[in-house]
């Protein structure tokens, strides 16, 4: 193991800061400290947090992290906050910060890294599952992922956490429109924030309705609806209750190892993947891949003509 | 995969002055840059400023000041993030700074002072100098 990798593991802050930018922007120190890490990885509860722009995604957060530090002063939480970069520019202002309180800001405990979204349109950014890895072989656990927050079914963020906490604020939407974001396909738990405002009730009652028509991501288990005021913590210790309950649900099921092992069967294809087409296009001189190109631009051959003409005939069975 | 670096740029407000759409101003500009910037908002301590830069690994903090207290607090700023072993990271202060003050915070160790009315597009321009190693350190003209 580099000593990058060690000063990430023995919780030196600055180090991790550093890889995470590395992981970021997959340089091969990056990769390097990625490879070291691997083995410290696969503890820590992943949770995602979507939901429409101004439901309070952010503070949420900021008030669980408070709580789970108060309940568990040895613990180290961990967030990603994901916004998103332009399209234009490439820059991106990253915001989620303002949420932060000042005790969470300076708490050794807690480390809040921004991401913007690079391009990705899932919710999530390109290295975010990486950054998350990281964080995890840091020791940071539970890593709270939030998402770009688009408002409309996440399904990045359903494949990388174990927990999907989905954030409804009254006054949005009616169900319909919760039905159409496809909400209930993807949430763990459902949270109506702002519960101090007149209509949270009549929300809460719509989202409860939508669930008896049909289940969630996962028949075995029931998200609850509940109501918090992130600002001021109401509801809070619930919503921390609850994912403990999801996490050792998962864990009872065994539906937690078996998604651990499903997402690293799915980064041994795709990391092979790269690997081949990387090794086979060294293999090809430019010019021949570009003439076939050309070729397809100028539309004198098909996508299937073009990797017919680029790719040797499959060896015949043996 | 991209390996493109962006530039990261921490842009904050010590203090207690109560507006900041300068910073909100500069932190657009320095986005439509191409940056990535990572805002606070109000009433940040010099101690959150400089474990923000820490956590987010900024190559830049822009410090936005308009209460007069640049004196006070840049200097506690700059030691929060000598603390944190941040010395490299270039500081750049903006907002109502009079002239005979600007040796002086240059003196400090900022890179560089920018009064109100400063082109948003120089300031994106002096990042990247300093980003790249390549910037005069001199102050820029109030």
């Amino acid at each position: 193991m580099n000593a990058w990798a060690q000063r990430v593991r023995q919780g030196d802050r600055r180090a991790l800061a550093r890889v995470l930018t590395w992981v970021e922007n997959d340089t091969p120190e990056g990769r390097r400290a990625l490879h070291d890490l691997f083995t410290a990885t696969g503890r820590a509860h992943i949770v995602g947090i979507t939901g429409p722009p101004g439901a309070g995604k952010s503070t949420l957060v900021a008030a669980l992290a408070r709580h789970l530090r108060q309940q568990r002063p040895q613990s180290r939480v961990g967030i990603l906050a994901v916004d998103p970069s332009s399209p234009y520019t490439g820059g991106a202002l990253l915001g989620d910060r303002v949420r932060l309180p000042a005790d969470l800001v300076q708490d050794a405990g807690v480390f809040f890294r921004s991401m913007a979204s690079r391009g990705a349109q899932g919710g999530l950014a390109p290295a975010t599952q990486r950054a998350v890895q990281v964080l995890d072989a840091a020791g940071y656990d539970p890593i709270f992922v939030e998402t770009v927050g688009a408002g409309q079914a996440e399904v990045d963020i359903m494949r990388l956490a174990h927990t999907v906490i989905v954030v409804q604020a009254p006054g949005l939407g009616d169900d319909i429109q919760a039905i159409k974001a496809g909400i209930l396909e993807i949430a763990h738990i459902l949270v109506v924030n702002k519960a101090d405002r007149a209509d949270a009730e009549r929300t809460r009652r719509a989202l409860e309705d939508m669930l008896r028509l049909g289940p969630g991501p996962d028949p075995t288990w029931t998200p609850p609806v509940l109501l918090t005021v992130a600002t001021t913590g109401q509801g809070v210790p619930a919503v921390a209750e609850a994912l403990a309950a999801h996490r050792q649900h998962l864990h009872r099921t065994g539906a937690w190892q078996r998604q651990d092992e499903a997402r690293l069967a799915q980064a041994l294809d795709a990391a092979l993947r790269d690997a081949l087409w990387q090794r086979w296009r060294a293999t090809l001189p430019d010019e021949a891949y570009q003439a076939v190109l050309r070729a397809l631009q100028r539309r004198e051959i098909s996508p299937a003509e073009a990797v017919a003409r680029l790719l040797p005939p499959a060896p015949p069975p043996a | 995969m991209t390996t493109d670096r962006k530039i990261r740029v921490l842009i904050a407000k010590p203090g207690l002055d109560g507006h900041d759409r300068g910073a909100k101003i500069v932190a657009r500009a320095l986005r439509d840059a191409g940056m990535e910037v990572i805002y606070t908002g109000l009433r940040q301590t010099p101690a959150m400023i400089a474990e923000a830069a820490l956590q987010e690994d900024v190559d830049v903090v822009g410090l936005s000041i308009l209460s007069g207290a640049h004196m006070t607090l840049v200097p506690q700023v700059l030691q929060a993030l000598r603390e944190r072993g941040l010395d490299d990271v270039p500081v750049i202060v903006g907002g109502i700074i009079p002239p005979q003050d600007v040796p002086k915070l240059r003196a400090l160790g900022v890179a560089k002072v920018y009064g109100p009315g400063a082109p948003t597009r120089q300031i994106a321009a002096d990042i990247q100098a300093l980003v790249r190693g390549t910037a005069p350190a001199e102050a820029s003209a109030p």
